[in-house]
């Protein structure tokens, strides 16, 4: 490993039952960082869930293992972080037993750990040593770090080696290779099993042999390719949101319709009601929460908004579970309101501020982001007048809400100036019509305009 | 012979044990349908249903009926349906069946069997996954086996049922209908008491008993291709050990690594560790190692914590050459 390799591996955690890999989304940390505890090293990508990783040790960050983009199996390395405590050379601190300055002469090399199983006899070898008379400093090792085992020594016997009179003959000294080229002969020679050579280890293939798994380094940033144009690589979200868009775009005949609705009495009872409420519940009142409020009763109403096609049946569903669409530079989740008939619009408007708060900060979990029943996006709060949303596969339909806007509007022969809001809705043309479409739009219609100063936020 | 499955091997025991002795009757829940393994399967029907009695959900009674009628003279075989909920009997088992004779100073014996069906099948979790044998393991009175393979279980229940003292028979799930072989149609008997060497090796020694010895079969033939031969031992007899056998295994190769699903601490590797340093030191050639099952309650339900904690044919085959290489 090169010295840029040090440190300790932090391994891709278990995010969820069943989940086997995950897929980096983006580093937020970079090699040479110092790293506390806990510190977010980077996003985790999954088909259930997306969390920021957490460091699990503090330390300076050596080395990023998994690019971008790239995906890796539960428990293998995401990055090295070295530990303030764990410097020094590995290895480095080792003191070779006095014993085995000898024997690391002999060998000549090998690290020092090798050297001090080369000289630790088992009972066994120092028995039969005893009994035979072997200088077992003569002898090869075929064992972890050139031990020397039984077997070698029971194949020295063997051999003849020791015999007193082949000894004397050969002035008492026996050269290690002649040695164990006598031993494997005879052993071989009787059919017994011959010990491997310690240069060649008994296992020489299969993936216990290498520790961490190969990997690849791809750079998964903005490329130039030209002073005209450059690159930017598709992030998973990114790929996850594009073939989600396309499924639904291909698969759902799309129908679009929109209504425009006075909200003049919503934003009077808004402005009477926001102060107080931030006081008493420390959250915005948004215009949003009255506008769910509106949709919910009016799927009440018209249940079949709250649909699902399914080719033979359309399966309309009883818990009204409002997506919300939550949108930042790069991507878009839809955090869902569970059973949203059965909240008051505070509880609404403390939903929503949750839903988009923790979506924003990546902090949803899995089961808040599924099981919508019917979408409302609120394209106004970026100042859009008219918007043509793409339907949340599989639900029936989705409404926006636009902008709210003061016109010119002439009620009863006369032109006063009233704030107006545009709603659209995208709608699976399978399931619904322009007819259900339109007075449902009319009962979100009225239920908004129906809001006066008697209404009641809890 | 035929080739039958381990199974097989105990119902058939079972079968010709009743057809052989009067006195011999099976009782357990739900013995008079076949039980939920199927072990006692067809034997209502053969033998009626005061030898194949059904009783009421509650171990230790079912251990107590069974204590006593062994105690005046029948052979009973209780079975529990999985081992896991053989502690209410525990007491039972301990305090009277195993006691018995050397508290009355042999005026009383008790030939009680006791099937215990042991050990993880896969997605059982807690109480459907446990080895209890560790927690008799200790008392003496007591005999216990666990076959690994139908021959043996089937001449083991034979040998237990003919027992003059209670015998606690340990069956693997998992070899249930996973291990098949063959087993001679005529009677005969596996001495309890007698390990078996299943391979016979140079290199390593690996001692077990119950699946983990079919694991451990199964990674010393692919070890053999990578040139280490290991000798494997099936304990078979738990409670006596066969130490004889123990030793002549052990003293073979000097490396012992020692097998079995239950926890590691305080499980018969333990003991049978300790037997090999207490008269082998000078045969040992590499510590003596123990692959078990780790030291937590029980096995998790999902997937991925079962399999850290279940051994398989890798893990084995790994600590394995592991020790040949030492």
């Amino acid at each position: 490993m090169s010295e840029n390799m040090r440190g300790t591996a932090v391994p891709v955690p278990h995010l969820a039952e069943s989940l086997v890999s995950a897929t980096v989304g983006k580093w937020l940390r970079q090699p040479g960082d110092v790293i506390e505890q806990y510190d977010v090293l980077c996003e985790l990508i999954t088909d259930k869930v997306t969390v920021e990783m957490p460091s699990p040790i503090a330390g300076r960050l050596t080395a990023l293992l998994v690019a971008e983009g790239e995906t890796a199996p539960v428990g293998a390395p995401l990055c090295l972080i070295e530990e303030p405590n764990a410097s020094g050379a590995p290895g480095g601190a080792v003191q070779p037993a006095a014993g085995a300055s000898a024997a690391a002469v002999q060998a000549g090399g090998g690290s020092p750990a090798e050297e001090a199983m080369r000289s630790r006899y088992s009972p066994a070898v120092l028995k039969l040593a005893a009994e035979h008379g072997i200088d077992l400093s003569r002898l090869a090792g075929s064992g972890l770090g050139g031990r020397i085992t039984r077997k070698d020594v029971e194949a020295h016997i063997a051999s003849g080696a020791v015999n007193p009179g082949a000894a004397a003959v050969q002035g008492g000294v026996i050269p290690v290779a002649q040695a164990e080229r006598d031993a494997a002969a005879a052993a071989a020679a009787e059919g017994v099993f011959v010990p491997a050579s310690p240069k060649i280890p008994v296992r020489t293939t299969g993936l216990h042999l290498s520790e961490n798994p190969p990997h690849t380094n791809v750079e998964a940033e903005g490329r130039m390719t030209g002073d005209r144009e450059y690159l930017v690589d598709v992030t998973p979200v990114r790929s996850i949101i594009a073939s989600r868009t396309r499924q639904s775009v291909t698969e759902i005949p799309h129908a679009w319709t929109m209504i425009e609705v006075d909200v003049t009495n919503l934003v009077h009872l808004r402005n009477k009601l926001k102060g107080e409420f931030m006081k008493q519940e420390g959250i915005n009142l948004t215009y949003l929460a009255f506008v769910l409020k509106a949709v919910v009763n009016a799927i009440k109403d018209y249940p079949i908004m709250n649909s699902v096609w399914g080719v033979d049946k359309i399966i309309v569903k009883k818990d009204i579970n409002i997506s919300l669409l939550v949108g930042t530079e790069d991507f878009v989740l839809s955090p869902v309101i569970k059973k949203a008939d059965e909240k008051t619009i505070a509880g609404l408007a403390r939903e929503i501020d949750d839903l988009t708060k923790r979506g924003r900060a990546g902090k949803l979990t899995l089961s808040e982001l599924e099981g919508g029943t019917f979408t409302v996006n609120n394209t106004g709060s970026f100042g859009s007048i008219l918007s043509y949303p793409i339907i949340n596969y599989p639900q029936a339909a989705i409404l926006t809400f636009e902008s709210i806007v003061k016109k010119p509007v002439v009620i009863q022969d006369m032109i006063a100036v009233r704030s107006i809001a545009n709603m659209c809705l995208s709608l699976d043309h399978r399931i619904l019509d322009g007819v259900i479409c339109g007075r449902f739009l009319q009962r979100v219609k009225e239920n908004l305009e129906g809001y006066n100063q008697e209404t009641k936020l809890y | 012979m035929a080739v039958i499955t381990y199974l097989e091997a105990i119902r058939t025991a079972m079968k010709e044990e009743m057809e052989r002795d009067e006195s011999v009757f099976v009782l357990g829940e739900d013995v008079g349908k076949g039980g939920v393994m199927n072990a006692t399967k067809g034997l209502r029907d053969q033998f009626g249903e005061e030898r194949v009695m059904d009783t009421p959900l509650a171990e230790s009674a079912i251990a107590g009926v069974a204590i006593g009628a062994a105690m005046y003279g029948m052979k009973p075989i209780a079975e529990m349906q999985y081992a896991d909920f053989i502690f209410p009997a525990t007491n039972q088992i301990i305090s009277e069946a195993a006691l018995i004779r050397y508290r009355s100073n042999n005026d009383w014996n008790c030939p009680v069997v006791v099937r215990a069906p042991y050990g993880a099948t896969g997605g059982g979790a807690l109480y459907h996954s446990q080895c209890p044998e560790s927690v008799f393991f200790g008392i003496p009175g007591l005999k216990i086996v666990a076959p690994s393979n139908p021959y043996d279980a089937k001449g083991l229940l034979k040998a237990a049922v003919r027992d003059a003292d209670p015998v606690l028979y340990f069956e693997h799930k998992k070899c249930y209908l996973g291990i098949t072989g063959e087993v001679p149609e005529e009677d005969y008997i596996v001495p309890i008491g007698k390990a078996d060497v299943k391979r016979e090796g140079t290199d390593i020694t690996v001692i077990s008993y119950g699946i983990t010895v079919q694991y451990a079969l199964r990674a010393a033939e692919e070890l053999a291709a990578e040139g280490i031969s290991a000798h494997v031992l099936d304990l078979r007899t738990l409670q006596p050990l066969d130490k004889e056998a123990i030793l002549a295994a052990a003293s073979k190769t000097g490396k012992v690594l020692i097998v079995h699903e239950d926890n590691k601490t305080g499980g018969v590797g333990a003991e049978v560790s300790a037997l090999i340093a207490e008269e082998l030191l000078f045969e040992l050639d590499a510590p003596i190692m123990r692959l078990c099952g780790p030291d937590v309650p029980a096995v998790g339900m999902n997937p991925p914590m079962e399999k850290f904690f279940l051994l398989s044919t890798d893990k084995i085959m790994e600590a394995m050459r592991k020790l040949a290489l030492f």
